[in-house]
């Protein structure tokens, strides 16, 4: 984590956590002895001083945290295009009439037979990390493939296999 | 039979109209506790309308109401929270103690009251009252500023100070002079160290014995506990107080959440009899005489308060604003000032009998304006001001002709 987060006690309250952002602002979250928590914003012209207190309930910081999480995973996916040579980075959507629709990922052999790892599959806004070979595939799942050009290749023909039934 | 009728009619009223001052007291967004101070003066001695049947009742809830708010001022912390503040904010723990003791110290020494009333004087402008301070914090929306652990931490050493002065007033004040009052304060160390080691041991064990689950098997057993070690520890001479702080911090985890819970509703009743009980000593026609000094021992301990909460802001690499902000918060003095005025009107040998009524009025002045002088830091022309003293310290730029 390159971010520099400071955790200080509150005394008979709780705990408050707080981090600068690059842009300058500083922003925190108290967290209270009995369960509950506030998302605090700083005044920019005066850094100690809060000027905004939100609480948040149970569902409301697990929700934004997903969010949070989730922006951050596609993020962090972007930046292995630049950190890898010759890595690349690919979503691929599932064709409607693709053959592995409702059926496991381990079927598409994809690793053994273009050395490309599916890594992440998004589904109706979800960000599903490393799916194991039983995940079963959907209408609509977009997968987010990791390898060199030929093994994106390979998996998106592989992918667009029609369903023979179909 | 009769006396018990008239009890009953005297607590019931007066119950009842500290009901109705503390809803005022919200109205307007203030402390009850001068309301309270006010409708004891109002019903004790010389006041408008004497209580009599009820006195006996009202000093045995006192007693009770300040081993309440010890045990709930304990379980807000764990001994590993104590321990761990204790080196970190010990050099303002000392600030504060310089500057807010010695000026009541040598109030009383100027007013001629004698050595034991000066102790307990000191006392009295040293501490910050934890209640109304925390209160004030979550009203004007400061628990996350970057200023409030070292507030906290302020009234967390004044807490702990309070566990090893207490035991020296009560000695003092039973007369017992230097040398039993030294061994009323070793006993007074040994039990704190004794307790915050056990606790942060084995405080899961303590707490384990008291289960979390059954409410009223934890009121009863919390209850019980507190007011036995507080009863012995008063026999040990090291004040009945102190020994209800330390059972606070021994319980930790659920049981202590649950305590609290529990406990608050018995508190906020005995805490409110405390306060009316000690104005109900204080007589008013005592109080005209000490209105000046209080004034003026108010005006002067508010700003070296003022002073700690700087100095202590500043060496935590707080800003400006935030230093004022820190500053003007811990003015307020309450509950603590009056238990220890409190030990000194019970005790014994009575020290000096205007000390009560300063100590009255100097918690009604410092409650009353300390909330709102903790306002000032977030109105506008302050904030005007700050900007324009900091403006004036810049050096300012040399103007290039051209």
């Amino acid at each position: 984590m390159r971010v520099r987060v400071e955790q200080t006690a509150l005394p008979g309250i709780g705990v408050r956590h707080d981090l600068m952002t690059e842009s300058g602002r500083r922003l925190g979250v108290v967290s209270h002895r009995n369960g509950r928590r506030d998302l605090v914003l700083y005044d920019p012209d005066d850094p100690d001083s809060c000027q905004h207190d939100i609480p948040l309930t149970d569902d409301e910081a697990e929700a934004l945290a997903d969010i949070l999480g989730a922006s951050l995973m596609l993020g962090q996916l972007a930046g292995l295009r630049d950190q890898a040579a010759g890595l690349l980075t690919e979503q691929i959507a599932i064709p409607a009439g693709s053959r592995y629709v409702g059926r496991p990922l381990g079927d598409t052999k994809a690793r053994t037979r273009t050395s490309a790892s599916i890594v992440a599959v998004l589904r109706q806004g979800e960000v599903i990390v490393s799916p194991d070979p039983t995940f079963r595939f959907q209408a609509g799942d977009v997968v987010v493939v990791v390898g060199t050009r030929q093994g994106l290749d390979g998996v998106t023909a592989i992918l667009a296999e029609a369903d023979p039934d179909g | 039979m009769h006396e018990t009728t008239t009890l009953l009619v005297e607590v019931g009223a007066l119950l009842l109209l500290l009901g109705l001052l503390g809803r005022l007291s919200r109205r307007f967004g203030v402390s009850p506790i001068p309301l309270y101070l006010l409708a004891g003066l109002a019903f004790g001695h010389g006041g408008l309308l004497p209580l009599n049947a009820s006195e006996e009742f009202f000093a045995i809830g006192a007693e009770i109401g300040v081993i309440l708010l010890l045990v709930m001022l304990g379980l807000e912390y764990s001994a590993n929270e104590l321990v761990g503040n204790l080196r970190s904010a010990a050099p303002a723990g000392l600030i504060d103690a310089v500057l807010n003791a010695l000026p009541g110290f040598a109030f009383a020494l100027l007013l001629g009251w004698g050595w034991v009333a000066a102790v307990v004087l000191a006392g009295v402008t040293w501490v910050s009252s934890s209640g109304v301070i925390a209160k004030v914090l979550g009203d004007l929306g400061r628990v996350g500023n970057r200023e409030t652990p070292v507030i906290l931490s302020v009234l967390v050493i004044e807490d702990l100070a309070m566990a090893l002065y207490l035991p020296l007033v009560t000695a003092l004040l039973a007369g017992v002079g230097f040398v039993k009052g030294g061994i009323a304060l070793a006993v007074a160390v040994l039990s704190v160290v004794v307790v915050l080691t056990v606790a942060i041991r084995y405080g899961h064990l303590i707490s384990a014995a008291l289960s979390a689950k059954d409410p009223e098997a934890l009121l009863l057993g919390v209850l019980g506990l507190t007011l036995l070690v507080a009863g012995v520890a008063a026999k040990l001479q090291v004040s009945a107080a102190v020994g209800a702080f330390l059972v606070g911090i021994a319980l930790s985890g659920p049981v202590a959440h649950h305590a609290t819970e529990l406990l608050s509703p018995l508190r906020d009743l005995f805490a409110a009899v405390f306060f009316v009980f000690f104005g109900l000593v204080t007589d008013p026609l005592d109080m005209p005489p000490v209105l000046l000094p209080a004034f003026l021992l108010a005006v002067v301990t508010m700003g070296t308060k003022l002073a700690t909460g700087y100095l202590a802001a500043r060496r935590a690499g707080i800003a400006e604003p935030g230093r004022w902000r820190a500053g003007f918060a811990l003015t307020p003095r309450g509950e603590f000032s009056i238990v220890i005025a409190g030990l000194a009107v019970a005790a014994a040998y009575p020290v000096e009998p205007r000390l009560a009524a300063l100590a009255t009025a100097y918690v009604l002045i410092t409650v009353v304006t300390g909330p709102m002088l903790a306002r000032l830091p977030d109105l506008p022309w302050f904030k005007r001001w700050l900007r324009r003293r900091a403006a004036a310290r810049r050096p300012v730029p040399v103007g290039v002709a051209d």
